[in-house]
C-alpha cells in the first residue's frame, strides 16, 4: 500500500530507508529504550527526531530567537533606518543617562516588587485559609481561577469603573456621606504611586500564587502536620517548622514568575499608569511607535534590557523548580 | 463557636464570590447602561445600544471580532499541528540539548514579547509582511506554539505506549495506530492545547499593535480605543466579549473535568 503511494509521489529516496512510514513511531520508541545509555541510535531514528522537532524549531529559533537577535543587533546600531552602522553602545549609554528611562526603571522595579510581594504573601495566606474548604468544595478552586482567566485588559477596565474619581467606590462613599464631589476621592487610577497598577496585578497574581500553593498543599496532605500535633507542637510551631518550609519554595518560585511577568507586561500600566513616570514597557512602546525613527534604537535597547532581566529570572526559576520539584507548567496570567 | 465559624465561612464565600464574579457583574451593568450620572449608585436608564453597536459594522467592530476569531483559530490549528510531533519526542525521547530546548520553549511563554516583536518587525518590514494578518499570525505563533508543545508533552508523558506496540503487533499500520490508539488517548490534551493556544492569541495586544501597525484591527485593540475615547458602555461590552472565551474554557474544563485540565487537578 505504501510502496504504491511512494511510487505515485515519486519519492524514490524514501524507499531506500526501510519502513520509512515507521519513522515517527520508532524515533520515540528506540531512543526511549536504548538511546539513554549512550548507545548509538540509528540514522532513521535521528532523522525522525529532527523532523519531529523541525517545525517547532523554526518558530522558536527563526521567529523568537531570530527576533531577539535582530533586536539586539538594532540596539547595537545595525540595520538602522537612519543609516548608521554598528557596532556601537551609543543607544545603551543614551538610555543609561536618560532621566525618563531611569525613572521608569525605578517605578517598574518598585511596582513590580510591591505587587509581587503582596501577591506572594496574600496568596500564601489565602491558600492556608482556604485549604480545608478547597479540599471539600471544588467550587472554591473554580472561583479562584475566574480572576486568573479574565484577561488583563478587562481587569484594568473593571478597576477603572470601580476606582476612578466618579467610579462605583466613590459613589458608594458619597452615598454613605464620606465625600461630596468626585474630586474628594483619592486618586487611585493613573496615580503617581501606582496604586491602580499594583491593585490590578494583585487581583490577577494573588489567585495565581494561591492556586499554585493550594495544588501543592493538596498533594502533600496533612500527615506531617498531624505528626507534629501528636508530638505536641503548637499551631504556630506547626506552621513555622512544618507547613512553611513545605510551601516556601513554591511561593518563591511562583513569585519569580510573577515578577518576571509584571516587569515586562504592557496592558495594565498602559491603561492604569501615568504617562510619566511610566513603566519601561510603556516607554519603550511609545518611543518605538514614535514617528521620529531615531527614537527606535533606544526603545529597542530598553526592550532588550527587559528581555535580559526576565530571561535571567526565568532561568533562576527553572533552576529552583528543578531543585525543588518537577517543572511547573505556568498557566497564562 | 458554631456561630463564629459559620460567620467566617460566610465571609470567605462572600469575598470569593465578589472577587470572582464582581468584575463580570460590574461590566454587565455598564454594558446595558444608557446613562449613569454621578452620584447615582445604579444607572438612570438602560439600553442595548452598546450590544447592538458591538456586532455592527459602525466602527468596523464586526471586522475586529472576526479578525480576532480567525487569527486565533489559525494560530491554534498551526500550534497543535506542529506541536504534536515535537511534544511526542520531548515527552518520550531523550536527546542531546533537551534541557536547552525546554528552556527555549519556556522563554517565549514567560518573557515579555517586546524585544522579539520589535526584531521581527524589522524583518517583516523588509519582506512586506508587516501590517498584514499573516505577519500578526507569525507574531502570535511565538508564545502559542511553545505553550501548545508544553501542554501536549504533558499529555504525551502519560500516554500508554504499550498499547501502540500491541496494535502494531496485531498488524495495524502507522495511520491506524495513530487514529485508533494514540488520538483517543490524547484527545483531552489536544483540546486543551488548542483552546489555550487560541486564548493566548486572542489576548495578545502589543505584538498585534506593533506588527499590525494599525492595519490589523483585533478585538483588544478596539477595546482600548473605545476605552480611550470614553465610551464606557461599549468598552464594557467589548471587555465582556474579550473575557468570555477564557471563562467559558475554564468552566468547560472544570465541568467536563478532563484529566489534564491545567491546574484544576486535585
Amino acid at each position: 500500500m505504501y510502496s504504491r503511494k511512494v511510487r505515485f509521489l515519486g519519492y524514490r529516496f524514501f524507499r531506500n530507508i526501510k519502513g520509512w512510514d515507521n519513522i515517527w513511531y520508532e524515533s520515540t520508541r528506540c531512543v526511549n529504550d536504548r538511546g539513554k545509555g549512550g548507545v548509538v541510535v540509528s540514522r532513521k531514528v535521528r532523522f525522525g527526531l529532527i523532523f519531529s522537532l523541525l517545525p517547532v524549531m523554526v518558530v522558536i529559533i527563526g521567529l523568537f530567537a531570530g527576533g531577539v537577535l535582530m533586536a539586539i543587533g538594532q540596539s547595537l546600531g545595525y540595520f538602522s533606518p537612519t543609516g548608521e552602522s554598528g557596532p556601537t553602545l551609543r543607544h545603551y549609554l543614551a538610555i543609561a543617562v536618560d532621566r525618563e528611562f531611569r525613572n521608569s526603571l525605578r517605578v517598574t522595579l518598585l511596582f513590580g516588587g510591591l505587587a509581587t510581594f503582596l501577591a506572594a504573601a496574600g496568596g500564601m495566606l489565602l491558600a492556608l485559609v482556604l485549604r480545608r474548604l478547597a479540599m471539600r468544595q471544588r467550587l472554591v478552586g473554580l472561583l479562584i481561577q475566574i480572576p486568573l482567566a479574565v484577561p488583563h485588559l478587562s481587569t484594568a477596565i473593571v478597576l477603572i469603573y470601580l476606582l476612578s474619581p466618579s467610579g462605583l467606590a466613590a459613589r458608594v462613599l458619597h452615598w454613605v456621606g464620606v465625600i461630596g464631589v468626585p474630586d474628594d476621592f483619592p486618586l487611585l487610577i493613573n496615580d503617581q504611586a501606582g496604586i491602580g497598577i499594583v491593585l490590578a496585578y494583585l487581583l490577577k497574581e494573588l489567585p495565581f500564587v494561591t492556586i499554585m500553593i493550594l495544588t501543592l498543599l493538596s498533594r502533600i496532605g496533612e500527615d506531617l502536620e498531624e505528626v507534629a500535633r501528636t508530638l505536641g507542637a503548637t499551631a504556630w510551631q506547626r506552621f513555622r517548622y512544618v507547613t512553611l518550609p513545605m510551601i516556601a519554595p513554591a511561593a518563591l518560585s511562583s513569585s519569580l514568575l510573577v515578577f518576571a511577568f509584571i516587569i515586562g507586561a504592557f496592558e495594565t500600566p498602559y491603561l492604569l499608569g501615568r504617562p510619566y513616570p511610566a513603566m519601561v514597557s510603556v516607554v519603550a512602546q511609545r518611543r518605538y511607535m514614535d514617528p521620529d525613527l531615531t527614537m527606535r534604537p533606544g526603545a529597542i535597547a530598553m526592550a532588550v534590557l527587559l528581555s535580559v532581566l526576565t530571561t535571567g529570572l526565568v532561568w533562576l526559576y527553572l533552576k529552583l523548580a528543578q531543585r525543588w520539584s518537577g517543572i511547573e507548567r505556568p498557566l497564562f496570567f | 463557636m458554631v456561630g463564629r465559624s459559620g460567620w467566617l465561612k460566610l465571609v470567605i464565600w462572600a469575598t470569593l464570590g465578589v472577587i470572582a464574579l464582581g468584575p463580570i457583574l460590574l461590566l454587565s451593568i455598564w454594558s446595558i447602561t444608557y446613562s449613569w450620572f454621578w452620584p447615582d449608585l445604579l444607572p438612570d436608564s438602560f439600553s442595548l445600544r452598546a450590544w447592538r453597536y458591538a456586532f455592527s459594522s459602525v466602527a468596523r467592530l464586526d471586522v475586529a471580532l472576526l479578525t480576532s476569531l480567525g487569527i486565533g483559530a489559525i494560530v491554534a490549528a498551526i500550534s497543535v499541528l506542529i506541536g504534536w510531533p515535537a511534544a511526542r519526542v520531548i515527552a518520550l525521547a531523550d536527546f542531546p540539548g533537551k534541557r536547552l530546548l525546554l528552556f527555549l520553549l519556556l522563554l517565549p511563554v514567560l518573557a515579555p514579547p517586546l524585544a522579539s516583536t520589535m526584531g521581527m518587525h524589522a524583518v517583516f518590514l523588509r519582506y512586506e509582511v508587516a501590517d498584514t494578518v499573516a505577519g500578526v499570525i507569525m507574531a502570535h505563533l511565538v508564545p502559542c506554539v511553545p505553550y501548545a508543545v508544553l501542554l501536549l508533552s504533558g499529555s504525551f508523558s502519560r500516554l500508554e505506549t504499550g498499547l501502540e506496540d500491541q496494535a502494531r503487533t496485531l498488524g495495524a499500520n502507522v495511520y491506524q495506530v495513530w487514529r485508533y490508539v494514540t488520538l483517543p488517548q490524547l484527545m483531552p490534551g489536544l483540546t486543551v492545547a488548542a483552546a489555550f493556544a487560541f486564548l493566548i492569541s486572542w489576548s495578545q495586544y502589543l505584538p498585534t499593535l506593533i506588527i499590525g501597525g494599525g492595519s490589523v484591527q483585533t478585538l483588544p485593540l478596539s477595546l482600548v480605543a473605545f476605552q480611550r475615547s470614553g465610551d464606557d458602555p461599549i468598552a464594557a461590552v467589548l471587555s465582556l466579549i474579550f473575557l468570555a472565551p477564557a471563562v467559558i474554557v475554564l468552566l468547560l474544563a472544570s465541568a467536563g473535568g478532563p484529566a489534564d485540565a491545567p491546574r484544576c487537578r486535585r
